[in-house]
This record gives structure tokens, C-alpha cells and sequence, in this order.
């Protein structure tokens, strides 16, 4: 079994309101001492045995459905199958 | 750009001074060659890197207006005087009196190239920046309405295009806690590559809260109030907004753009509301498609003419941003307020208390230039108005299409036509199911329409009512509305249709119409075709405004909508804006009781050109659009206003696409009731049904004051039609001596489409 992770991000120059907004709720946790944060999200796929080409196919679930290229960034990274 | 990596130092004035011969990439930022040296002759020597930047995104189209400025004067000039008018064009948005204590701001606005782009974020922050224009008026703003126009339903574009945008509006109109309460959506493939998203907002405030954009009062304080800047649709204005989209767009020329913030927008409209109310700002201007540029030459150029600025101040969300990144930065969710010294203190306190981040950027001068400092260095200095008023003007070539007499004797009356009364009656459910007359409830559903408790009326109604007022009952009536075939035959009849058609949207709710704004979506004007379209669009407004005694407020003008050379039909739309005394007796649409009588006001002709059932059917665009007759509008409006204030209408409907069987369709569906009709003695049934003759209206008469209302249309010189009743035991249309179409038929026909073309 293949399993990939697709991580993706929004670019570095778009506005996240959601990561200002955890921005703006740690002083309240009392953590003052950060100057940033970004949010991004994780996916987990898990291939069939029989595929081939995972790394093509997962390149291409990335970048149609996944991410929105226009605003965001990814990186798709195939795992070692004894990693799983 | 290489060269700046290379060399630290900013481009400042005294550079600029010493390397008058340095090169500069003037015209990949879209300034023409006579244009640059323009701004030579202005500063009498080069312009550093922020000073070229700064002018080449106000003389850009988008914010100059300077191939359309010549005939926008047309408005300023025709416009009917009306002691209402309280703001009007040039600034952000037109404010009208509703009362003697109430005023009412509203204006449309394009988001289209971001919108193709990126649809989502496109067209949210269309609608977060037309909320910001209503917002630097003064007012509160209470509602959004939106105007999409769409490539072909079944092209696969369409369908990431369509959903994307819907998110959009829905997801910042919703966020930020303002209904939607109206708007329309259409298909056509000359929109396929270039979609039109139009948002208008509409806001309220007393009338003596309107606000002023002039920075005046030398030693006055420039605070500005919002989000951080970044690295947002930096040139987008320049070169986003005045690009025409190439057939193979690469992914590494794709634009940044802009991501907005609807609850800090939230924040925005509390704080900003606050602080007028407290009095404690002098002038105010919102940040929209040129940022900081533009924000700060028109505070400046409007008010005492002279402000310096230390941009070094300006809270960045990004690292490395140059002087002319920041200046350009289109960053949403700001506003720049004039301040007195002695508020400073109290507006950066109440602005923290809302969450908001506020600077003071420099202050208000009476040197007659704009001086921007960064760290300490000179990177502009110019004089305001060269920026924001002295643009250039061009009165580009105008050209008759060469096919227009061809296109006028190509008559959809010509075309083959049903006759036999099955035939007929499919065209019934065909025209139901079409892509523009089939219910748009799977976008409508995505917007929330009664957030404040005060709408009254929302989509599917002719037009968006809501109450101003729980204490006298007074409301506002707005429509949205555009027919790009109709100014394809004809530019200046299109544009009249469009106004004729929003202004008896309104009538029909018992609104009476007293102002309008307008969005004007066309092609190139370097295309002497386009020029002459747009030039035949102006006129007809202001000449149709001008004679219904309603001033147009204000609004935008798109260009540049075309994928390669191959140029969207011309599209205004038009928003008009009626009061209603009492929304308690608006006119809802509908089919009223059982024994009411239907009846229509107006004479069908048989007029097809341009129709939806010759676009449905057969593909078909030509001949002379429907006549207008906007006299014959007027009379008909002042009869709407007068029976919903004598509660003597139940209901009622605008006949506009698909002619009157489209209009049954829609009452049936929204109503539980069911028709009984007769056509008129000796009328063709086709034509009568599908005829798209304008200065129609269905109403429906509660029983008793058939008389009354047949004497109120005689008294005014209206023919008036009755056609038949309404019954609750009758199950959908039976069209005597033709054909009955059952509710259940109608429905499946007529809902659900849109979803079920999108694969949902």
C-alpha cells in the first residue's frame, strides 16, 4: 500500500485570517513571544497495491482538487511503504 | 529590478534628480510614451520608482476613466436636478435623502478580471470593497446584491468558475453579517473567459453623518485604520485590471491576489460608525483597487492640497516590501482617516477597544504637494492633483460596427415558431428549464437574505425591499438589472431596457424610484467598436435618466472585458433605488387569493429579436430589440405606488425574459396558487406568451377592486388586459381552449437546474 501526504499552504504573500486570528488569541493562553502564524492542512492518501504511477497521480490530485494553485503552495511526498 | 537588488538605496527624489537619463520600465507598467513624459514635464524631472509606480496605477484605466471620462460627462449634464441628491459621481458612492432625517447610499461595482482568476476570493473582496465605499459615506451598510454573468451553463469552466464566485459573495456577504437581497445571474459563452461579477451595496445613515473625503485642516493627522499591508495584488490595478486574458494563461504569469477578511471587516463598519457618530473625524476614504496611492492623492488632492506621509510607519505583514510595494499594496479591509490632533489619542483607543490596528502615517499640509518620506529619505513628491484628477483624457476613435445592418434585418420574428398547442406547451417547460429562466435558488440559497430582521423583500421578488425605519414603516426598493443581447442589437436601447427594466422592478414592489447607479462591462476601448457601443450605452442612460426625472449617483465602468479579440457583448447594468413609505404594503409577487383577477397592463407586440425564446431555441442573436417607452414606464410606476398605497393589488410581476409565460411560471411556482387564463380574443397564443414587449406588468386585483384599479389604469392612459383568475383547486396553468400544464410539471421543469448542470 502507497500511502502519500500532500501538504499545502497558502502562499507566503496571501493574507490568512485564520492563522492572524490564533495570532491575535495567544496572549490570552499568556504567549507573547510570537510573531507569526500560518495555517495550512495536511492529506493523508492511501493508493491501491496495484498503482503504478502514485507520485504523477497524486501531483495531479494536488494540483486540481486538493490546493487552489492561484493562492496556495503544496508539496507531495510519498512514504516510505516500512514508514507506514 | 535586478539593479535594486544590486543597490540597497531607494529610489528617492534626489536620486531621481541626479539620473534624469536612468531607464524606466514605464511602459510595462502600462504608461504610454507622451504619458511618461507628462509626468516629466509635471516634476520637472524623472519620477523615482514609487512616483512612476503611483502614477501609473491612477492613470491606469481602472482609475483615471480616461477613455470614458468624455462621455461620462453626459450624466453630469443630463442629469435631472433633485433636491434629494446629497452626494453624487465622483465621489465614493451617491448618497440620496429619503427623508428629512434619513439618507440612503448605494452604488455597483466591477470585480471581474479577479473574479476569472480566482473566483472565490475574486469576488469576495468585490464585495468587501463596494461595503468599504458605502462605509466612507457614512453610512451602515444593510445590503448586498450581486449580477453574475457566466460563460455557457455546460462549458466545464463554467463549473469552476460559477461555484467559486457564489462562495465568494456568499461566504464575505454572510461573514460579515449583511443580506442579500437580490441580484441575477446569466449565461452566455461571450462571458466564457471573462465572467462579470457586479456587487452593489446599500447603506443608511442620518443625514447629517455624511462624510467628506477631503484631508483638510492643515496639522490634521493621517491614521490608517485595518488590516496590515502586504504583499496583496501588488499591480493589480495596472496590470491586472487593464490586461486582456490570453487564450493560453501560464501558471507562472498568474497574478497575486487579494484574500479579504470579512469579520475584520466587521470591525471596520463598528469602528468607523463609531468614530462618526463621536465626531471625531474630518475626512475619511477607503482603500480599494489602488491602496494607499489612491487613497492618500484623493484625500489630499480633495482637501487643502498639500500632506506628508512617513510610509516607514505603515504596520506590514510582509518582509522586504519595497516603497512602491507598500504604495501599491492592495490589501483589503482598510480606511484612512483625518483626524484633529487633539482626537488622536482618542481614535487609536477606541480603535484598539474594536481590535483594529490604527496608525498615525503623517500629517495634512498646505504645501501643495504630497510628500512621502521613508526613513527619513524623499521618495515622492508631487502634487496631489496630478494624480487623482489630472489624468489623462483621451476621446478615443468611435466606429460603427460593420455589421449592424446586417445584425438589424437578421429578425428573430423570422424564425420558425410553434404552433400547434403541444408544441406550444413544451416551449412552456423548454423555456422553464433554460439556463437563464430556471430557478436560481441553489446561489440564492448560499446567501443569507434576512440577517437584521429588516427585509422585506428578497430573490425570487422583482426586486430587494428593505425597511429603513420600525418606527414610520419606510423602506427602499433596489433592483439590478442588465440584458447583454439587448445592447449587442442595440447599445442605446440595451442600456434603456436595462433602466427600464430595473425601474419597474422597483415600481412593482410600490417603490418610487428616485436614483440610480450604473456598471458599465465592455470590451476594449482601444477597439473603435467597442467605443461606439460604450458611447451608445452612456447616452441611452443619461438620455432615459434624464426623462424619468431620476439622477444616475455614481458607479464604474469595466473595460477591457475580452479574450483576445473577442470582446463580451456590451453589459450595463443598472441598479435603481426606490422608497417606499410603508413596507407593510409593498407588493409582493404572487398570485394573491382564490378569485382574484389577473390581468396585464401594457400591450404585447410581437417583438422577439433579442428574445430568450430565440436565444433558448435557437441559438438565435439579431434584428431591433424591443421598443422602449419609458413615458409609458413612468405613468406605469406612478399607478404601482398608487394601488399598493390604496392596498388595491395582491400581487404582482414584471413581464421581462421569456415574455409572460415565463412570468406564469414564476408566480405558479412561488405563489401554492394555480391560474385559470384566457388569452385576449383573436391573439396569436405564441406570441403572447413568449414576446418580450417591455412596459408589462402582471398584477393581480383582489376581488372588489377590478373597478377601481381598471379606472386607475383608464385615468393614466394604460391598457389593461384581464386574463383570467386565481384558484387554489387549480393545479398549476390551464390555458383555456389550449392546454394545462400541472404544478408538479412546472416545478420539475423550472427548479433544480443549476445544481443538477453543476453535478451537484
Amino acid at each position: 500500500m502507497a500511502r502519500v501526504v500532500v501538504d499545502v499552504m497558502l502562499k507566503s504573500e496571501i493574507l490568512d485570517p485564520q492563522g492572524e486570528a490564533v495570532l491575535g488569541a495567544l496572549p490570552r493562553l499568556g504567549v507573547n513571544d510570537v510573531t507569526s502564524v500560518r495555517i495550512g492542512k495536511r492529506v493523508e492518501i492511501e493508493f491501491d497495491d496495484a498503482v503504478q504511477n502514485v507520485e504523477e497521480q497524486s501531483q495531479i490530485i494536488a494540483d486540481k482538487l486538493l490546493a487552489n494553485p492561484v493562492i496556495e503552495n503544496f508539496t507531495v511526498s510519498v512514504l516510505d511503504e516500512d514508514a507506514v | 529590478m535586478t539593479k535594486q537588488m544590486l543597490n540597497p538605496v531607494v529610489d528617492t527624489v534626489g536620486v531621481a534628480a541626479a539620473t534624469p537619463d536612468e531607464k524606466q520600465p514605464h511602459a510595462e507598467l502600462g504608461l504610454a510614451e507622451d504619458e511618461y513624459s507628462r509626468i516629466r514635464e509635471i516634476l520637472e524631472r524623472r519620477p523615482t520608482q514609487s512616483e512612476l509606480a503611483m502614477y501609473s496605477i491612477m492613470w491606469s484605466e481602472h482609475c483615471s476613466y480616461k477613455s470614458s471620462r468624455v462621455h461620462l460627462r453626459q450624466f453630469g449634464q443630463k442629469n435631472p436636478k433633485t433636491p434629494r441628491l446629497l452626494a453624487g459621481i465622483g465621489e465614493n458612492a451617491g448618497v440620496v435623502a429619503i427623508d428629512e432625517n434619513l439618507a440612503v447610499t448605494f452604488k455597483v461595482e466591477s470585480h471581474n478580471h479577479p473574479s476569472y482568476v480566482e473566483p472565490k476570493q475574486g469576488a469576495a473582496t468585490g464585495v468587501g470593497g463596494i461595503i468599504r465605499d458605502i462605509i466612507a459615506m457614512g453610512a451602515r451598510p444593510i445590503a448586498v446584491m450581486d449580477s453574475l454573468r457566466f460563460g455557457d451553463i455546460d462549458h466545464p469552466d463554467t463549473a469552476r468558475v460559477l461555484p467559486g464566485v457564489v462562495d465568494g459573495v456568499g461566504h464575505y456577504g454572510n461573514c460579515v453579517g449583511l443580506p442579500n437581497i437580490g441580484g441575477e445571474t446569466y449565461f452566455d459563452p461571450c462571458y466564457q473567459g471573462n465572467p462579470l461579477v457586479n456587487a452593489l451595496s446599500v447603506g443608511v445613515m442620518p443625514r447629517e453623518r455624511l462624510q467628506s473625503m477631503q484631508a483638510s485642516g492643515v496639522g490634521n493627522v493621517v491614521i490608517l485604520l485595518g488590516a496590515k499591508t502586504g504583499r496583496d495584488g501588488i499591480g493589480g490595478v495596472s496590470v491586472l485590471a487593464s490586461a486582456t486574458f490570453s487564450e493560453d494563461d501560464d501558471s507562472d504569469s498568474r497574478p497575486s491576489v487579494q484574500v479579504g477578511d470579512p469579520f475584520e471587516e466587521k470591525l471596520l463598519i463598528e469602528c468607523c460608525l463609531e468614530l462618526f457618530d463621536t465626531g471625531l473625524v474630518v475626512g475619511v476614504q477607503d482603500l480599494g483597487g489602488a491602496g494607499l496611492t489612491c487613497a492618500l492623492s484623493e484625500t489630499a488632492a480633495a482637501g487643502d492640497g498639500g500632506m506628508h506621509v512617513d510610509l516607514e510607519l505603515v504596520p506590514l505583514r510582509a518582509k522586504g516590501m519595497e516603497p512602491h510595494d507598500i504604495l501599491a499594496s492592495e490589501s483589503q479591509e482598510r480606511m484612512l482617516l483625518i483626524v484633529d490632533p487633539a482626537n488622536v489619542e482618542n481614535v487609536l483607543a477606541r480603535a484598539h477597544r474594536w481590535g483594529l490596528l490604527a496608525t498615525a502615517i503623517g500629517t495634512v499640509t498646505d504645501t501643495g504637494r504630497l510628500v512621502i518620506d521613508y526613513h527619513g529619505q524623499t521618495v515622492v513628491d508631487v502634487p496631489p492633483a496630478s494624480l487623482a484628477d489630472e489624468g489623462p483624457v483621451y476621446n478615443r476613435p468611435i466606429a460603427e460596427p460593420n455589421d449592424l445592418a446586417l445584425v438589424a434585418v437578421d429578425r428573430a420574428e423570422t424564425l420558425p415558431r410553434p404552433t400547434a398547442d403541444e408544441d406550444i406547451r413544451r416551449t412552456v417547460l423548454d423555456m422553464a428549464a433554460s439556463p437563464n429562466l430556471c430557478d436560481k435558488s441553489w446561489i440564492t440559497e448560499q446567501y443569507d437574505s434576512s440577517v437584521f430582521g429588516n427585509t422585506v423583500l428578497a430573490t425570487p421578488h422583482d426586486a430587494g425591499v428593505i425597511r429603513l425605519d420600525e418606527s414610520t414603516g419606510v423602506g427602499i426598493a433596489i433592483s439590478l438589472d442588465g440584458n447583454g443581447r439587448y445592447a449587442r442589437l442595440d447599445p442605446y436601447a440595451g442600456a434603456q431596457l436595462a433602466l427600464a427594466e430595473a425601474y419597474r422592478n422597483v415600481a412593482v414592489t410600490g417603490a418610487t424610484p428616485i436614483a440610480v447607479t450604473d456598471c458599465l462591462n465592455f470590451g476594449s476601448p482601444e477597439d473603435p467598436h467597442v467605443m461606439w457601443q460604450f458611447e451608445r450605452a452612456v447616452t441611452g442612460i443619461a438620455d432615459g435618466c434624464q426623462q424619468l426625472g431620476i439622477p444616475v449617483t455614481g458607479g464604474n465602468v469595466s473595460f477591457y472585458n475580452q479574450t483576445g479579440r473577442e470582446a463580451i457583448h456590451p453589459t450595463p447594468v443598472i441598479g435603481v433605488l426606490g422608497v417606499i413609505d410603508d413596507v407593510a404594503r409593498r407588493i409582493p409577487l404572487g398570485l394573491g387569493q382564490t378569485g382574484d383577477t389577473i390581468a396585464v397592463i401594457g400591450t404585447t407586440g410581437e417583438e422577439l429579436s433579442g428574445s430568450e425564446w430565440a436565444w433558448a431555441t435557437h441559438r438565435h442573436l439579431g434584428g431591433v430589440p424591443p421598443k422602449v417607452d419609458l413615458d409609458h414606464e413612468m405613468k406605469l410606476a406612478d399607478l404601482l405606488s398608487r394601488l399598493a398605497a390604496n392596498e388595491q393589488i395582491a400581487a404582482a410581476h414584471d413581464l421581462s425574459e421569456g415574455g409572460l409565460a415565463q412570468t406564469l411560471v414564476e408566480a405558479i411556482s412561488n405563489s401554492g396558487m394555480g391560474a385559470q387564463i384566457l388569452l385576449p380574443e383573436g391573439a396569436d397564443p405564441f406570441t403572447y406568451l413568449f414576446s418580450e414587449s417591455t412596459g408589462r406588468v402582471l398584477i393581480v386585483i383582489p376581488r372588489g377592486q377590478e373597478l377601481a384599479v381598471r379606472s386607475a389604469c383608464e385615468q393614466r392612459g394604460l391598457p389593461i388586459t384581464p386574463l383570467g383568475v386565481a384558484d387554489a383547486k387549480t393545479d398549476g396553468l390551464h390555458l383555456r381552449d389550449h392546454f394545462d400544464i400541472g404544478r408538479a410539471e412546472i416545478e420539475a421543469a423550472w427548479k433544480g437546474r443549476i445544481g443538477a448542470k453543476l453535478g451537484e
